[in-house]
């Protein structure tokens, strides 16, 4: 079965989310946080999304490390204001009812690579047959990404550019 | 304030790292079109390593001069982008349909190909300046700032 690689790589990601969220040590917290992207990556790579899982290593484990331990030298690397309080009582009785609903539920989504799900049917044929005709370019990713979904990219771009915007006119005092 | 590592061996190997993730990324950038990759991871790349020359030599270190200069260019990868995608109105198309870029001697087809190439120039100039951006501001908050930076 393939699930030998499969339960061992879940097991980790519960585990680092769960470790980031517990930690009181804010930078050990980021570390383990920083490790979970990289499991993600794996599986994502795994799934044989090699785009998303590029992305996810260095964003994920790289780029937002650094931010998160920027902030944290700035302020305070001690989480002191936050009290955990144990869960209350209702998250205890009505999440893993339904966590058992989700579960039920996943039963009836289409199997992973099912050429005939609804998602498989509507348009990605159409991507995959047209485009190395259409924009000469192997990467289908790419070609939908910058070519048939260019308009998403560009917003996305200048949502990343209103970001830093944001960041240099909250954080910087002086600017010269 | 980020001072710069003291430590030889973090030093050594970013000296010698810097060069290879800027030369992997641009190969990602323009080989984007034929494998995984393309502008976005590009660009966090080339700004990732300016950040790592920040982190490991100070930012008054001449290594991250570049840093520093590129914080000019603030914008401009959202310009190139739209700029294309406005050349492309010029040609007589939609915005961002890439067949109408008026290239003289190209097919609809290559002209689109060429279209994804200069975008994703855009998305990684975009991209990489904004991770700079944001770690300058977030490394000097509240303190007075060089007339320089």
């Amino acid at each position: 079965m393939t699930y030998s690689f499969e339960l061992p790589l879940l097991a980790l990601l519960m585990i680092t989310a769960a470790g980031a969220i517990l930690v009181k040590d804010l930078i050990s917290a980021v570390f383990i946080l920083g490790s979970y992207s990289f499991f993600l990556a794996l599986v994502w790579a795994w799934l044989g999304a090699a785009d998303l899982a590029f992305v996810e290593a260095v964003v994920g484990a790289g780029l937002a490390t650094v931010f998160f331990l920027l902030t944290l030298f700035q302020t305070d690397p001690k989480d002191h204001t936050i009290r955990r309080t144990g869960p209350p009582l209702a998250a205890l009785l009505g999440l893993p009812p339904l966590g058992l609903l989700l579960l039920y539920a996943a039963n009836d989504l289409p199997a992973f690579g099912d050429p005939a799900s609804p998602a498989s049917m509507h348009i990605s044929p159409i991507y995959l047959e047209n485009s190395l005709q259409d924009t000469r370019t192997p990467n289908v990713v790419t070609s939908i990404i910058m070519d048939y979904r260019g308009f998403d990219t560009l917003i996305e771009t200048a949502v990343i550019f209103t970001a830093g915007i944001a960041c240099a006119a909250l954080l910087r005092r002086t600017r010269t | 304030m980020i001072h710069p590592h003291d430590s030889l061996i973090v030093r050594t190997l970013g000296r010698l790292l810097i060069p290879l993730v800027q030369l992997f990324a641009v190969y990602i950038l323009f080989f984007g079109q034929y494998s995984p990759g393309g502008g976005f991871v590009a660009g966090v790349m080339l700004g990732a390593s300016l950040i790592f020359a920040i982190l490991v030599f100070g930012p008054d270190a001449p290594s991250s001069a570049l840093a520093k200069k590129v914080l000019h260019g603030d914008g401009l990868g959202l310009i190139i982008f739209a700029g294309v995608g406005g050349l492309c109105l010029i040609g007589g198309g939609q915005f961002l349909n890439y067949a109408n870029l008026e290239v003289p001697g190209l097919e609809p087809s290559a002209r689109r190909s060429l279209g994804i190439v200069l975008t994703q120039i855009g998305v990684a100039i975009d991209i990489g300046v904004t991770a700079v951006s944001i770690v300058f501001s977030l490394a000097f908050i509240g303190q007075e700032e060089d007339a320089d930076v």
